[in-house]
């Protein structure tokens, strides 16, 4: 094995024989690896988030037509140094009454739950944290992590506006996690296990073709976990100025934005690894895992552009409304779906691929369609009664 | 290597706290947090003595998901009563609930 | 002392310690929070273990939902935004003689047993405890009947809490 095929043993055989040159244990020597070789993750991870920063705001401008930051370097690309100085140096507030040490740490558990969810992301055939065979479950469980920091933030300002906007939000979040785990489930069902690089293994023909409709309701629930538009109604600037951080400023508030985006974007590669393929792309990546990372960073960033793309084209919409949506639309029509496709996959599981692709197709269409004509039918019932009710104005002349 | 009975030691301590703060505690939903407790280290002991029994029989993991789902149940149904009861009788004070029919 | 042992010493050690925090706080929502690094640390053990399934799922279903549930339980049933009185009832010296009794009783009685301190068998490789599980879940022979009892008892507990906690306006 050579650098190019499998660059972190490589580094890691390295750096191992260079501690236990100095004269360190052996067992030392490989924990103290595995800590530096999170540590550059994190690293990494963190600057993607300050160019996350940027690529968001000039997507912004360009969808509201307009420029975005121009003028600090060339295209604007040291603005987001610039935010981030500027966050830095700012007085750090802790209001009057407020829990201080739950205050203080609900910023780093929200930073801290999006991170521990790259340990799971393959970036390449070689190259991932830990080879769980229950990764679909722990990201549920980082974004259990990330639910409790909310509450902690929005409970501990001593605020009645964050109370109710964490609680908002954290009444969204773990109602939207039961459709996004149903779906989840249906990848499970096609790959055979809940391991990550599995998963990505057995995708020979992406999962987006297999299933359409598991793909629309998971970046649906993802949107609404992440707390994006339209699905931002603890953030509705108009609303509740900015929701359970509406006490936060100075880099604190900086954690929660950057955690914000840095959740995006991996949500937006789990998009692409569950249903794109992930870190493959016909075979580029057996020339070297390099190109497996810059395939899964690209997917990543195409999620990341459709996640964006619908925060700035929709409205917000509001709590009850959503709450509706979830528990009266996508909950049924995601648990009818995963039903459908273990029934079509154990009906067709001996059959030939294309048989296999165009039963799934179409039983996610038929799916699809029945629950729209039926939410379409009650939508016009309900029209029908409002508009049978019509108040009694023309009897004043 | 780790023997059984740290495990089981463990499971005992969290067990013995948990039950003083069923015992010990005078407000409603931290007897509840105390149940919490008590289920949590029954559950250390199931999987400690799957994983020191006979690693094949899945009677150990089984148990603990079903010990799972109904303390799901029960902290649920509990936090309604005592929500219930806190809107008519304005406390949550398990001394202030003394009373057979109001 | 292996490196597991030293993990486990200091995970038990915290577990511990955040299980008598919460039964000792007074502020409740200090007490769930505690509690959450109670459930943290068991879920710790349970990867210990080698039940990694079940340290997954131990955080999704106890810290996401159990834990979050208590902390809006706490926050709505507050009569002012302080909580006031002691935390611990007037007859606490009688439930921590209990407690220690019962801690006492059990270890006592365990350490009678011949298999108290047996060590751990190494487990087979290719062994996949999440399949085995899966299987034992579903199949007739195993425990598919216990299973379907429990999402009954999860479907009651659903109707009833929602009937409980309704505010009939």
């Amino acid at each position: 094995m050579n650098f190019w095929n499998d660059p972190l043993k490589v580094a890691a055989d390295w750096l191992t024989g260079i501690f236990v040159g100095w004269g360190m244990n052996d067992v030392f020597a490989h924990v103290l690896v595995v800590f530096l070789g999170v540590f550059v993750l994190i690293l990494i991870l963190m600057v993607i988030d300050i160019l996350l920063v940027w690529i968001e705001r000039k997507v912004v401008a360009r969808f509201q037509d307009r420029l975005g930051p121009n003028r600090l370097g060339p295209f604007g690309l040291i603005q987001p140094f610039a935010d981030i100085i500027k966050l830095l140096i700012k007085e750090d507030i802790t209001p009057d009454g407020a829990d201080k040490v739950v205050y203080n740490i609900a910023p780093m558990l929200s930073m801290m739950s999006v991170l521990i969810l790259w340990a799971v992301v393959p970036l390449a055939p070689v190259m991932l944290g830990v080879d769980l065979n229950t990764g679909l479950l722990f990201i549920i469980a980082a974004g259990s992590i990330g639910t409790l920091s909310i509450i902690m933030a929005g409970w501990s300002s001593n605020n009645k506006f964050s109370v109710i906007g964490a609680f908002r939000q954290v009444a969204m979040m773990i109602s939207f996690e039961v459709p996004m785990l149903a779906v989840m489930l249906i990848p499970t069902i096609f790959a055979g296990s809940m391991g990550m690089n599995t998963i990505i293994q057995s995708q020979n023909i992406w999962y987006v073709f297999l299933s359409p409709l598991a793909a629309l309701i998971f970046l649906i629930a993802a949107i609404a976990e992440l707390g994006r538009a339209p699905f931002d109604l603890s953030e509705g600037e108009s609303e509740l100025v900015a929701g359970f951080n509406v006490e936060y400023s100075g880099m604190k508030f900086g954690m929660f934005y950057a955690g914000e985006l840095l959740h995006a974007f991996t949500f937006g590669g789990f998009w692409g690894i569950l249903f794109f393929g992930g870190y493959r792309f016909f075979g580029l990546e057996q020339v070297s895992p390099i190109f497996g990372i810059i395939i899964i960073l690209t997917k990543a960033l195409i999620g990341y552009w459709v996640i964006m793309w619908v925060k700035y084209t929709m409205m917000r919409i509001r709590i009850d409304q959503m709450l509706a949506f979830n528990w009266k639309f996508l909950t049924p029509v995601s648990f009818v779906l995963v039903m459908v496709t273990a029934l079509m996959n154990a009906l067709l599981r001996g059959a030939g691929s294309w048989l296999y692709i165009t039963g799934m197709i179409l039983a996610n269409v038929i799916v699809g369609w029945v629950s729209l004509e039926i939410v379409r039918s009650m939508g016009k019932k309900e029209r029908e009664r409002v508009e049978g009710l019509k108040p009694v104005v023309e009897a004043h002349h | 290597m780790i023997p059984l009975s740290w495990y089981l030691i463990l499971a005992a301590g969290l067990f013995s706290i948990g039950l003083f703060g069923v015992l010990a505690r005078r407000n409603a939903v931290a007897i509840l947090l105390g149940v919490e407790l008590m289920l949590n280290a029954v559950n250390i002991n199931l999987v400690a003595f799957w994983r020191y029994g006979d690693i094949s029989l899945m009677a150990g993991q089984v148990f603990t998901i079903i010990v799972f789902a109904v303390a799901a149940a029960e902290v649920a149904v509990g936090l309604a009563l005592v929500i219930s009861v806190y809107r008519r009788r304005n406390t949550v004070v398990a001394e202030e609930l003394d009373l057979l029919k109001w | 002392m292996t490196a597991e042992q030293i993990i486990f010493l200091i995970v038990g050690a915290a577990t511990l310690l955040s299980a008598l925090l919460v039964v000792t706080v007074r502020d409740l929502v200090h007490a769930a929070l505690w509690l959450v690094a109670a459930l943290f640390g068991v879920a710790i053990i349970y990867t210990l273990l080698n039940a990694g399934f079940l340290a997954v799922v131990q955080v999704v279903v106890y810290i996401g939902a159990i834990a979050i549930l208590f902390i809006f339980a706490v926050m709505l049933t507050r009569r002012q935004a302080a909580d006031t009185g002691a935390a611990l009832n007037k007859n606490w010296w009688a439930g921590a003689l209990l407690a220690v009794l019962t801690f006492a009783g059990l270890v006592f009685l365990l350490q009678g047993w011949n298999g108290f301190s047996k060590t751990a068998s190494a487990i087979p490789s290719g062994f996949d405890a999440v399949n085995q599980l899966g299987g034992a879940l579903t199949s007739p022979m195993g425990y598919v009947l216990p299973f379907e009892v429990a999402s009954v008892l999860l479907l009651a507990a659903l109707v009833g809490a929602v009937y409980l906690a309704f505010n009939k306006k």
